[in-house]
């Protein structure tokens, strides 16, 4: 096999911490390269060396030019990056929703002055790449109505028309049903066939046993291990990630007691499609896990609003603890009894400029453990910050630092340790792991488990359906608004209703 | 090839000595204009510093000009910490300064303990209502406080000239478009015999305390803070990020309120609609001269009071014009901006 790439000791230190430590690593021509580690484990700062976002401090990037001959990529020039033929996909997307797909795939690889725009030209070579891959995505259509797991495709089209040859896929099959997930990987199938290289970043297991050609491992910056696939198994490379033997989380039984959040008949009309709900009634029991399986921007969004209290429902009633809510408010309901862990950690759930300590207690204000007559008592909320990091891990620069230089696993314990430590009656608990390593996931669950035992009842939204079906008690699944029990627990029949078949069909 | 590099964030210490930095390169690069201006530079620099130090009356003089820029530079601090952009500073300052003048005139009629809280208090209120409008628009239909309140300050400008020449006109005043002196009663007192230094300094100092306080200290404070730097994460902990915002609003209109109050009840005793040589503007600078902190603004203020005494003072012996002093504060307030800037990047020149 010929190489197209290889990382040679590359180096990337930022102040005293190490991100990443004389890392070799190499691809080869059509193979699918899988780069797992924890988060912090210098997964993405190696890729963003690669793609020249980053300088390195030490090592080379070599890229093969069209006669397979190796050539040393210049450090920290992005655009050289990509005219030698890497394509990154993030995760989180970078396309502009008021343009078309196609503007959004030509966008940048057109000249600056140009008379005419050559548009037809381009529009053929895309059809082509859709037609030998199969990743097919409507191109006139404003990528902003498209769904998730188009506008993904989009993105790789858009690498693939810049003649990417080696393609690197950062989580991307965080927001796709497992079928979609599973029509990606085919389509990567065959354009590896045709000669492209593929990384994909991951932390899902299942998809990287089945999926990739060689796993490389990455453990606090150092590459740990490397293996073909077919030598690997799951407990042994979850060793490699963790360092340590991780057990599978354990879900003792427990039987439900009162109910404790009823939504009954829950319909949100709103101007956008995902922001709707219709007729959703759901029952959240003391001592159960609910999960809510399904692909993202299906509802999920508005449920989690609603219960979080930053939306009113249209119609139909919402019950916390038999007392029907009358004010959408957060505050009213904390007062309930919720404890929201939001989706999006960094923009909803801390205030990165304040420090740890104060986004410990942001919800806690108005208690008199934390102020009195309108003044913080500083010395409550200092020993607070103490105890909270401890008991729940928190590691970082400590309580006084700012929360945004935390890690996103620690950002999330930050926002667990703040949201249990109130011992709320209701958890909703929405995509808890997204982006969290497998140690900071599994605490995830068994906090969450641990809070179940205590009597709470846990709401928890999910696209990660092998973590639905680890935790939950119960599993309902959302679509377009829509929400269904799961008749099994069994993945494919749940991942055609998510898919938007009726519970009776699939079954 | 030049990069910009973000860097790891500085110390408190090396972040606070950013605008002394600034300051002290705009200092310098005042040299410019002057020399161009045709000045000898050593002479003129030492005018500067004996305008503003050479004696109890230039300091005094320093201190009465910087009075109603501590208020100013507190109004927009509270405001911007907030990310509330009240730009509407200038207007606030002439309606609390018509309503010191609507109460203190004679109107009512009793002895200085009263008189002076009152007309303090009025002047406030007017304030906080000039901000409670565009922080209201803001709210309710999303208008961008940047521009209401910066057009409510013409308005409110024309509004003053109006009553200037209409009720609030002193008949006594030849013509002129003033209104009718502050009774004694109402007037604050001056701190030095003879000179024109007043207590509005002392109210502006113990007001940048209470800010500085109860910005880091209370629950009001911890609650602004968080809306101003995250409103998501803040409307999601609970926090009422609309009650919050509408009290920040009240606070900011309310000190620029009190500049105004200060300088007709304590500096000039009369209102005319050149009150302001746009204290509100200047303090925008001075806030972000003081990085937004209540105890920054009163060294910032200091210094932007003195920028223009000393200027003022070498443009008299020297011919050179006064405006270099607005010259200086822009070129500081740029020197800030720049420095903050490298405070998260460098730049890296590399082939």
């Amino acid at each position: 096999m010929t190489p197209v790439l290889t990382l040679t000791g590359l180096t990337k230190r930022f102040g005293a911490v190490i991100a990443n430590d004389a890392v070799d690593l190499t691809l080869h021509q059509g193979e699918v390269l899988a780069l797992l580690g924890e988060n912090g484990a210098g997964k993405t700062t190696l890729m963003n060396m690669l793609f020249g976002h980053y300088v390195p401090d030490a090592g080379t990037v070599q890229v093969a030019d069209a006669s397979a001959t190796l050539r040393t990529l210049p450090p920290g020039q992005p655009q050289t990056a990509l005219k030698r033929g890497i394509g990154m996909v993030h995760q989180h997307f970078t396309l502009a929703e008021n343009l078309s797909a196609l503007d959004n795939i030509l966008l940048g690889a057109e000249p600056l002055f140009a008379l005419s725009r050559k548009r037809r030209a381009a529009r053929d070579k895309i059809a082509g790449i859709m037609e030998r891959t199969g990743l097919i995505a409507p191109l006139d259509e404003p990528v902003g109505s498209l769904s998730v797991g188009e506008r993904q495709r989009v993105e790789i089209l858009k690498a693939l028309y810049r003649d990417a040859r080696i393609l690197v896929l950062d989580e991307p099959t965080a927001v796709l049903t497992p079928q979609e997930a599973d029509g990606l990987f085919a389509s990567i199938r065959t354009m590896t066939a045709d000669g492209l290289s593929v990384i994909f970043i991951s932390h899902k297991m299942r998809e990287v046993l089945a999926f990739s050609d060689r796993i490389a491992v990455l453990r606090l910056g150092r590459k740990v291990g490397e293996m073909a696939t077919a030598d690997a198994d799951q407990s042994s490379i979850a060793r490699l990630m963790v360092g340590a033997e991780t057990e599978a989380t354990t879900r003792p039984t427990a039987t439900p007691g009162a109910p404790i959040l009823t939504l009954d008949r829950v319909s949100v009309t709103s101007a956008s499609a995902r922001g709707r709900l219709h007729d959703a009634s759901l029952t959240v029991h003391a001592h159960e896990i609910v999960g809510i399986a399904g692909v993202s921007g299906n509802g999920q969004g508005p449920l989690a609003r609603l219960i979080t209290g930053l939306l009113t429902p249209d119609s139909g009633t919402v019950t916390l603890n038999g007392q029907p809510v009358r004010q959408f408010t957060p505050a009213a309901m904390q007062s309930a009894g919720v404890g929201a862990i939001p989706e999006d950690r960094h923009h909803d759930g801390v205030v990165g400029a304040m420090s740890v300590a104060e986004n410990l207690i942001i919800e806690d204000l108005h208690t008199p453990g934390i102020a009195r007559v309108g003044f913080l008592r500083r010395a409550e909320i200092r020993d607070r910050a103490a105890s909270l990091t401890r008991d729940f891990d928190v590691r970082g620069p400590g309580p006084d630092a700012e929360a945004r230089l935390l890690s996103g696993g620690n950002i999330q314990k930050l926002i667990l340790a703040r949201v249990l430590t109130r011992e709320p009656a209701l958890i909703l608990a929405n995509q808890p792991t997204r982006g969290l390593d497998f140690g900071a996931a599994a605490e995830v669950g068994r906090r969450l488990i641990e809070a179940r035992g205590r009597g709470a009842g846990v709401l928890l939204i999910s696209e990660d359906l092998d973590e639905i079906l680890g935790l939950a008690d119960r599993i309902l699944v959302i679509h377009d608004g829509h929400l269904a029990e799961a008749t099994s627990r069994d993945r494919a029949a749940i991942g055609l209703i998510m898919a938007g078949q009726s519970a009776g069909q699939a079954a | 090839m030049i990069r910009i590099e973000p860097r790891p964030p500085l110390s408190r210490t090396r972040r606070a000595l950013i605008p002394v930095a600034a300051a002290v390169v705009a200092l310098i690069l005042t040299a410019i204009p002057l020399a161009l201006a045709g000045a000898a530079l050593a002479p003129s620099y030492a005018q500067m510093w004996r305008g503003v130090f050479g004696s109890v009356f230039t300091i005094s003089e320093m201190l009465t000009r910087a009075t109603p820029l501590i208020f100013t530079g507190l109004a927009v601090t509270i405001a911007f910490r907030a990310k509330l952009w009240n730009i509407g500073a200038e207007g606030q300052l002439y309606l609390g300064a018509m309503a010191a003048v609507w109460v203190g005139t004679g109107m009512i009629d009793a002895p200085a303990p009263v008189m002076i809280p009152l007309v303090l208090i009025v002047g406030a209120i007017a304030g906080a209502i000039g901000m409670l409008g565009p922080a209201l628009l803001k709210l309710r239909f999303g208008a961008d406080e940047v521009v209401t309140s910066l057009l409510l300050n013409f308005i409110i400008l024309i509004f003053v000239q109006m009553m200037l020449e209409g009720p609030l006109k002193d008949p006594f005043g030849l013509g002129w478009p003033q209104s009718e002196p502050v009774i004694d009663a109402a007037t604050l007192p001056t701190l030095i015999p003879r000179m024109r230094l007043h207590a509005g300094l002392l109210i502006a100092l113990v007001l940048a305390v209470v800010a500085e306080v109860m910005l880091t200290r209370s629950v009001w404070g911890f609650r602004l803070r968080a809306v101003g730097e995250n409103i998501a994460a803040a409307r999601h902990a609970g926090i009422g990020v609309n009650r919050s915002l509408i009290g920040v609003a009240l606070v900011s209109g309310a000190l620029a309120g009190l500049a105004g109050v200060s300088e007709v009840a304590g500096l000039k005793g009369y209102l005319t609609a050149d009150l302001s040589p746009g204290f509100g503007y200047t303090g925008i600078v001075v806030a972000m001269l003081a990085g937004l902190s209540p105890m920054g603004v009163v060294l910032a203020a200091l210094f932007i009071a003195s920028v223009f005494v000393g200027a003022d003072s070498m443009s008299r012996a020297t011919g050179v014009s006064s405006f270099l002093a607005d010259l200086t504060v822009a070129i500081s307030l740029i020197s800030v901006l720049v420095g903050s800037f490298f405070a998260r990047f460098r730049i890296r020149w590399r082939r």
